[in-house]
């Protein structure tokens, strides 16, 4: 249980025992497989690559190889309690229709993104004047998968006009506890290097209450 | 009926031809009945005293019910050896494996070959057209003979991958899994097209007589291998023919004339001429029928997701091969798209191979383990240990 990644643990705390879950990206299946073991949840895979699918189908787990920006769309509507995307949305080619999508899908998202607004990248691009490399962003503006890079701010502003609620947010960072934050608060968009959201929809009765917050994250 | 069971390199095999009592004919799509009913079936290990270990195998095409065993005709090993015995990813010592030859083979189960009572004569084309749903309707007759009421899992590739869908569609109580392997859920203009030339071949031979060649003492063997010609090009690839044979010759030089000059060619003509030995042309004649006629959405409206809501529970893994152009990928993603829709839950692979449609019959690492995953974790979901 030692190694399991911060954000892992984060979502793991997060998801009610038994849930219905679909995993968008979900690469070798590690944290579909954890949350089928700790919370006994019904998990459904969703994985670009060969290699990634594979591993998923040696671990036993539903997976589909297929594309987080076009085969969302194929998911009936409130298929599933939650939808994960973790660390991908930036990589995505339409997140906001991708972001609209998991939650047309499942009645709550958790989504991860690197804030772009982190006092490392906005030093980095101010000192050096060049493309930020931090550590939650580590490689060259030429090989970067992350094609829509964000800050808090404006993936809150997303969220506002999505009519997303925000049931809850945590500030993820290498080897440090996660942190409970109000991703609004500017000084959040400077010290959050990383952000979990769980967002449910705030209209058509909202379809589940959203958990209490100690539940969410101890 | 008769049966037998013995054990052959320590597994125990089982299976012969089920008779059908008059009061259990077969009830076609067509609204023909076929009385009698025989099916010829072979099974692989031992039925678990709960009942809850048989696997039922679906053959394509050209397939028939000797899955692992020698073939009594060719000799050769059992078309799936590579995937069913000991050790391997349907495992006798743990499966019960069913496989039973569809209904208008030639293989011993009742089809245009076969004795119509009412004549004393072989059918011929008095056999009526059969499809996808009347084989599945007679493999579910032979497992309810047999007395399993659940499937742990119907397994199939091509044809066989299209009669595990149709089982999803019409007995989604008697299956807890479901694999689908180059499969499709209807069939496509240019898969007609080839079965077309295929059949045409056979008819324009002149011994194929209308029909009734057996009555007549021939064969139309030409019309039948050249069938099977054009079709086994559409079971390769294009890249694979060329690793394989390029454009070496037989002999060194060219004949100036029509022989087979090409390995190409020469093992063409073998492909044609060793199957004659063994398949029927009328029984090739209804069952590429069958898969004309295959469009599983067509009876829910044209909405393929529809035939799969009965079978919420059931798990599926639908598997395709990059390099398969007579049953693409796309195929396959339309299945899975149409499982995700109904609300099932789907694994869906696409197999990096070269070897087009066939790769479903060779030794394949990823196919292996992605059968041996899937099954392993649907074993521990039906308490299989």
């Amino acid at each position: 249980m030692s190694a399991i990644r911060e954000d892992f643990r984060e979502i793991l705390s997060l998801v009610r025992p038994g849930a219905r879950v679909l995993d968008v990206g979900c690469e070798d299946g590690e944290l579909l497989e954890l949350l089928t073991r700790e919370k006994s949840v019904d998990g459904q895979g969703l994985e670009i690559s060969p290699e990634g699918v594979s591993a998923c189908l040696a671990r036993g787990l539903a997976v589909v190889q297929g594309d987080g920006d076009r085969d969302l769309d194929h998911f009936p509507t409130r298929a599933f309690d939650y939808a994960i995307l973790s660390k991908t949305l930036q990589q995505m080619r339409e997140p906001r229709h991708v972001l609209s999508e998991l939650l047309r899908i499942a009645d709550q998202a958790v989504v991860s993104v690197p804030n772009f607004g982190h006092w490392k990248v906005r030093w980095a691009l101010l000192s050096r004047g060049r493309m930020p490399e931090t550590g939650a962003l580590p490689e060259p503006w030429w090989s970067t998968p992350n094609i829509h890079l964000c800050t808090l701010r404006d993936f809150t502003t997303l969220c506002d006009d999505l009519d997303l609620r925000i049931d809850a947010c945590m500030s993820l960072a290498d080897g440090k506890p996660a942190r409970s934050i109000d991703p609004r608060q500017p000084i959040e968009n400077w010290r959050a290097e990383t952000a979990l959201f769980l967002l449910s929809r705030k209209v058509e009765g909202a379809v589940v209450a959203p958990a209490a917050k100690s539940d969410l994250f101890g | 009926m008769t049966a037998q069971a013995s054990t052959t390199g320590g597994v125990e095999t089982g299976g012969g031809t089920w008779r059908f009592s008059a009061d259990q004919p077969l009830r076609l799509d067509s609204g023909a009945i076929l009385l009698p009913l025989e099916i010829a079936y072979k099974t692989y290990g031992r039925l678990n005293d709960a009942r809850t270990n048989a696997v039922l195998v679906c053959h394509a095409l050209t397939g028939d019910q000797h899955l692992a065993s020698t073939h009594p005709i060719t000799g050769k090993p059992g078309w799936w050896d590579l995937y069913v015995g000991p050790g391997r990813p349907l495992d006798p010592e743990r499966h019960f494996i069913i496989c039973t030859n569809v209904v208008g083979g030639c293989m011993g189960t009742t089809g245009p070959a076969s004795v119509d009572t009412k004549s004393g004569e072989a059918y011929g084309l008095k056999f009526p057209v059969i499809t996808i749903a009347d084989m599945v309707r007679a493999q579910a007759m032979l497992i309810d003979a047999l007395g399993i009421e659940c499937l742990f899992a119907a397994v199939g590739g091509s044809m066989g991958g299209m009669q595990v869908l149709q089982w999803a569609a019409d007995y989604p109580d008697k299956l807890f899994s479901a694999v689908c392997i180059a499969g499709a859920a209807r069939h496509s203009a240019q898969n007609i097209a080839f079965h077309e030339v295929g059949r045409q071949a056979i008819m324009a031979d002149p011994n194929w007589c209308g029909g009734a060649y057996l009555a007549a003492g021939v064969r139309p063997d030409k019309g039948l291998a050249v069938a099977r010609m054009a079709a086994h090009i559409t079971y390769l690839s294009e890249s694979a023919l060329q690793r394989k044979f390029g454009r070496e010759l037989q002999k060194d030089g060219l004949s100036w004339g029509f022989d087979a000059d090409f390995q190409v060619e020469s093992y063409l003509r073998h492909q044609g001429a060793s199957f004659v030995d063994r398949f029927d042309a009328n029984s090739y004649l209804y069952i590429t029928r069958a898969l004309d006629y295959f469009d599983l959405s067509a009876q829910y409206g044209g909405v393929l997701a529809q035939a799969f809501r009965k079978a919420r529970h059931v798990k599926f893994c639908v598997l395709s091969f990059s390099s398969d152009w007579l049953y693409p990928t796309e195929e396959s993603r339309d299945v899975v798209r149409a499982l995700n829709g109904a609300g099932c839950r789907a694994s869906f692979a696409e197999i990096e191979t070269d070897k087009g449609h066939d790769a479903f019959f060779l030794a394949d690492p990823q196919l292996d383990q992605t059968l041996r995953g899937f099954l392993a974790a649907q074993a521990q979901a039906r308490g299989l240990g």
